[in-house]
């Protein structure tokens, strides 16, 4: 008989081990499914995982690597803190498109006048309306014991609304002939977040690096991510040792609110544009993937926002090129979380077989 | 001689890395009283849930009345005449008396008659119980009666007692001895676990002492001292702490009509607490269990917080503080429930050490952590309070509870507080760390610390409390000096029988 035995102790080995595991079993199970949906496995995985960096167009999907990972790097850097400390902040793409409405709306009132302040500004706004949207679950949570994880997510669809209707009303192009949609900020120099096109290089991807250098140092070397980490293992432990539950609901939520919004302010200037009302694209949703597939560590979720880029532009090219059905890929990013979660029971369980052992 | 009632024969359980049992077998006769003697991990527990069908021996076996008798679940083993009381109560806080009765039983009847069956049993046995009360409103000791009321009802042929006077006042102990010397001279037979071994001498016919999963002896406890039956338990002489005298000090914590609503709703309100703690001295605070000691602790330590002046530390008023800003000034404190509470499991020694130290150690700069010092720290703990782990890099949950414990008041000890709250110090802690515990507080004290040990066991404070004090639903007697106190001044200190003597007077 298979028996799971609790280790004594988190095992180290299978911490960084098992998101090594989840993916190679992905690929094992997604082969599978390509293989039943007619298709021929191998190349089908090749074509995901491999193609965007060594195929013959990798020059053309690199920089795209950069475009996709950052926002998800940005976002999931935010929600590990949350997701640390026990504050499961669901909404991260609600708060990505009101950091984009808000960010934008400021670049455009500026329009067109030229000034080096303008872009400081509109980060500002990103970062101001992505907390602003993040605070409205946490104060009800702190305020009212509302359940964050409900309330952060209906606000996305909220926030999708507020969306359409900006792209349609108060921030539509006055020159576009009645299209709906906003002016397009990648090509007003003051506001575009673009710093190499060529390269996929823009302020989005040097605000995630430095987002995991400083996640990573809160975390490992400071008290604060000392008392999240407390928070999300004892929250009795941590009201002992002085942590004021409350502050910390805020706190978390602002960080992962914030850094949506300049995701979202990042992309709308840069590599989207326009406030169109189809902007968001499930960044907000698969930052949470990444966030664990990452282990909720700072460089893990480098790794893992990698990873999902790839997965994103190996989709494309596989659906362009071998007419894969897009839920197919979509499966395919889900099985990533699930053999994950699966996965990880091994961290804190062993495996035994048979009935009796006496050591 | 008769086939006795239950006859365990070579019974063996391991879990994996240790030996819970190990080829243990005795005999219990009918209507016996038959003690279960042992330290914390000595394998009583893991005996019992063999008995009671929870847990299934890897050998051995089990005769009741003469047939074999292998409970495959807890069902079988109520079936078959086998009834148990647990240390811990498995009872709903929001229902009432009648229906937590109800829901442990198979069919259980209308409303009504459950009432009245327990208001018959209650009658016979002399423990008063009102069917009709909400259960989160009863004490310990009533709580403890619904359960025997529980299993009384299924009028069982062996009833197991797992530690039941760990949470009853002296007089509420004596009246349950009595309920089960009736149980006993009814035929019931008791099986009855206990450390404490004067009850044992008064209550019990035979004793089988465990020690690490083996049967090492057995005695006629009333014909064997309680020391002999403590060294056959620990299997080596006992060190008993040594209290120094010395003269009381200024006054460094007064608290001064500390009232507190309850903070949850089956928590303890406190009431008008008032109370002086002296430089040098340990003052004991004895109660049973959800009297407001979590709630007391929870006032001191800043966990809970009153209004300002409720709380006075060398003069100056300190009740709207937080933890840290208390750990500061000196005033520490280590709660009762060590995962979780005192120590977050998963996280290392190391890191536990942060958790309380951080402030007066200076672990940090700006926030910015100093793992060394944090470490170092951890290893001082560890080597001064022999505590058994192979380094503070390990996980706080690796560690047994009594390990944990001496890690725990360690790390609060190392920090030289100037007052010092404990809450149960040594529960569930073995005999001989239990002791070491004991000595390093009065060794605090001794240096002019004040020390408050808030504890259910009576025998603890005795030992080591100059001052001694009750707390009774939220409130605190006033403090006498522990020296020459009886038992039964105790016993009227932490409010009496609970209505036991009204149960006499009917019964």
């Amino acid at each position: 008989m298979l028996m799971l035995e609790k280790r004594p102790q988190p095992s180290r080995l299978w911490t960084f081990a098992t998101p090594v595991l989840a993916v190679v079993l992905t690929m094992f199970c997604g082969g599978l499914l390509f293989a039943a949906l007619g298709q021929d496995p191998f190349e089908t995985i090749r074509t995901i995982f491999l193609d965007p960096l060594f195929s013959e167009f990798a020059w053309f999907y690199r920089p795209q690597l950069l475009i996709k990972g950052a926002p998800l790097v940005l976002i999931a850097i935010g929600l590990s803190f949350g997701f640390r400390a026990g504050i499961w902040n669901i909404g991260a793409e609600g708060q990505y498109i009101v950091g984009a409405i808000c960010g934008a709306a400021v670049g455009l009132a500026f329009f067109p006048m030229e000034s080096f302040i303008i872009l400081p500004l509109m980060v500002l706004a990103g970062a101001l309306g992505g907390i602003l949207w993040a605070m409205i679950p946490g104060l009800l949570r702190v305020r009212f014991g509302t359940n964050e994880i409900l309330v952060s997510l209906m606000l996305v669809y909220v926030a999708e609304q507020l969306l359409a209707s900006m792209a349609l009303g108060a921030l539509r192009n006055p020159d576009g002939m009645g299209f709906p949609g906003s002016r397009n900020l990648a090509q007003y120099p003051s506001a575009t977040t673009w710093i190499n096109q060529t390269i996929g290089m823009h302020w989005g991807v040097v605000t995630a690096f430095i987002a995991v250098i400083f996640a990573y140092i809160a975390l490992s070397r400071h008290i604060f991510g000392f008392n999240v980490r407390l928070s999300g293992q004892s929250p009795r432990a941590a009201r002992f040792a002085g942590v004021n539950p409350s502050a910390l609901v805020l706190i978390c939520m602002g960080i992962s609110g914030g850094l949506a919004g300049l995701a979202g302010l990042f992309e709308v200037a840069g590599p989207a544009g326009q406030v169109s009302i189809d902007f968001n694209v499930g960044y907000g949703f698969t930052a949470i993937i990444v966030a664990f597939l990452g282990r909720l560590h700072p460089v893990g979720i480098l790794l893992a926002g990698g990873l999902m880029a790839l997965t994103y532009i190996g989709g494309e090219i596989a659906q362009s090129n071998l007419g894969l059905p897009v839920a197919a890929i979509q499966l395919l990013q889900g099985m990533l979380l699930f053999f994950l979660l699966a996965v990880d029971v091994l961290t804190n369980y062993r495996l035994r077989f048979g009935t009796k052992e006496i050591t | 001689m008769t086939e006795p009632l239950l006859r365990l024969n070579g019974l063996t359980k391991a879990y994996p890395g240790v030996v819970a049992n190990k080829d243990v077998s005795f005999e219990i006769g009918r209507g016996e009283v038959h003690a279960l003697l042992g330290e914390n991990g000595a394998g009583k527990s893991t005996l019992v849930k063999t008995i009671y069908g929870l847990v299934k021996p890897d050998s051995g076996t089990m005769m009741l009345e003469g047939k074999s008798f292998q409970p495959p679940e807890p069902r079988a083993a109520r079936a078959a005449g086998v009834a148990m009381v647990f240390q811990h109560f498995s009872l709903f806080d929001a229902m009432n008396v009648a229906e937590n009765i109800a829901l442990g039983m198979e069919n259980p009847p209308p409303q009504a008659e459950i009432a009245a069956q327990v208001r018959a049993v209650s009658d016979q046995y002399g423990l008063p119980l009102d069917p009709d009360r909400i259960v989160g409103e009863l004490s310990a000791g009533e709580r403890q009666r619904v359960e025997i009321i529980r299993c009384l009802l299924q009028d069982p042929k062996l009833l197991i007692m797992d530690e039941p006077t760990s949470v009853l006042t002296p007089q509420e102990v004596a009246i349950l001895f009595e309920t089960l010397r009736q149980l006993s001279s009814e035929g019931t037979a008791i099986l009855y676990i206990s450390h404490k071994l004067e009850e044992i001498r008064a209550l019990c016919d035979n004793a089988t002492v465990l020690r690490l999963g083996e049967v090492v002896g057995t005695c006629d406890p009333r014909a064997t001292s309680a020391r002999d039956m403590a060294e056959l338990m620990v299997g080596s002489i006992l060190h008993v702490p040594e209290k120094a005298d010395k003269p009381a000090g200024d006054v460094v914590l007064s608290l001064s009509e500390l009232s507190a609503p309850a903070p949850h709703r089956f928590g303890t309100p406190l009431r008008a607490i008032n109370l002086e703690v002296r430089k040098g001295e340990v003052l004991g605070i004895g109660g049973v269990a959800g009297n407001g000691q979590d709630e007391l602790v929870a006032a001191l330590s800043g966990e809970m917080k009153t209004a300002k002046a409720m709380v006075a530390y060398k003069g100056e008023s300190i009740g709207h503080l937080h933890p840290n800003a208390r750990r500061k000034i000196g005033l520490l404190a280590a709660p009762e429930e060590r995962m979780g509470h005192a120590a977050a499991p998963d996280m290392s020694l190391t890191e536990n050490a942060i958790l309380t130290a951080a402030t007066r150690e200076g672990f940090t700069t700006k926030g910015f952590l100093h793992w060394g010092k944090a470490r170092h720290f951890a290893e001082g703990v560890i080597a001064a309070f022999d505590v058994r782990t192979p380094g503070p890099q390990n996980a706080a949950r690796s560690l047994s509870g009594g390990n944990l414990q001496k890690f725990v008041i360690g790390r609060e000890i190392m920090q030289a507080p100037e007052v010092l709250v404990v809450n149960q110090p040594t529960w569930g802690v073995d005999a001989s760390a239990a002791a070491a515990i004991r000595q390093a507080l009065l060794d605090l004290a001794a240096k002019g610390t004040a020390v408050i040990v808030i504890s259910q066991d009576l025998d603890e404070l005795m030992e080591i409390s100059d001052r001694f004090a009750a707390l009774n639903e939220g409130r605190l007697s006033n403090p006498r000096s522990a020296k020459g106190l009886t038992v039964d001044e105790i016993g009227l200190m932490l409010g009496g029988a609970h209505d036991m003597e009204v149960a006499h007077v009917d019964a």
